[in-house]
């Protein structure tokens, strides 16, 4: 039975890295920054799927802590991105008096 | 026959996440412009992740009588984090001019912001035509 699932893991893990590699030709070739952004936000959340299945792989269960960490890290990097590229700002300190 | 059950459930979330996230990278490759490329590339992949941890989740309370939480803590985090990047994405990407398909049809927050002609089915008719007649151009 376990042996199954080392199958199922392997396969797995081949086509999580398909995907991943084809998200890299989308960021290098994204006509606008935008692509980029999206692409590697996509990237972000797919690399924590693969990082579940390399623990699985490995036996172990120290690697499920870096999932929630790098979600955390690619939400703030997205919104840091978004503001950037929408005003050139990412932290507004006169939002009293802007019009 | 509970260990039976138990690897069937595994296997199906796991293949079913990989199937999502492999259809997730051919939409970010495949897709027309940046609006529908995003559309791919938050939805499915959610989707898809969050069905492989919880595979990893059953793997792990089964086999090693680990419950973790952290997991289960992850897919609500994407579950809810998410939308709201991919709105602000296309919100700043819409903002910087990035331009949509060139056989959109209906462009309704321009309509909304701009105060341009109201679309009707008319104009939106021609502009479909306008646009073929380039496509045949090219």
């Amino acid at each position: 039975m376990t042996n199954f699932i080392n199958i199922v893991v392997i396969i797995s893990i081949i086509i999580f890295a398909f995907a991943m590699l084809g998200m890299i030709y989308r960021v290098i070739k994204g006509p606008t920054l935008h692509d980029r952004v999206i692409t590697l936000d996509a990237f972000g959340v797919t690399l924590m799927g693969m990082i579940g299945l390399v623990s699985m792989a490995l036996d172990t269960s120290y690697l499920l802590v870096v999932i929630m960490l790098i979600g955390m890290i690619g939400f703030i990097a997205t919104i840091g991105f978004a503001k950037f590229l929408e005003k050139g700002v990412i932290i507004e300190n006169d939002r009293d008096n802007n019009s | 026959m509970t260990e039976i059950i138990i690897v069937s459930l595994i296997a199906l979330f796991l293949l079913a996440g990989a199937f999502f996230t492999l259809v997730a990278a051919i939409g970010v490759i495949r897709l027309p412009d940046t609006y529908t490329r995003l559309h791919a590339a938050s939805k499915s992949s959610t989707l898809g992740v969050g069905m492989t941890l919880i595979g990893v989740f059953i793997y792990f309370a089964y086999y090693q009588a680990e419950v973790d939480t952290q997991l289960l803590l992850a897919v609500l985090f994407i579950f809810i984090s998410a939308p709201v990047g991919a709105h602000l994405i296309a919100r700043s990407a819409f903002h910087s001019d990035v331009e949509p398909y060139q056989l959109t049809i209906l462009n309704e927050l321009k309509r909304d912001e701009t105060g341009s002609e109201v679309e009707t089915e008319e104009t939106a008719r021609l502009k479909i035509e306008r646009s073929k007649n380039k496509e045949l151009d090219d």
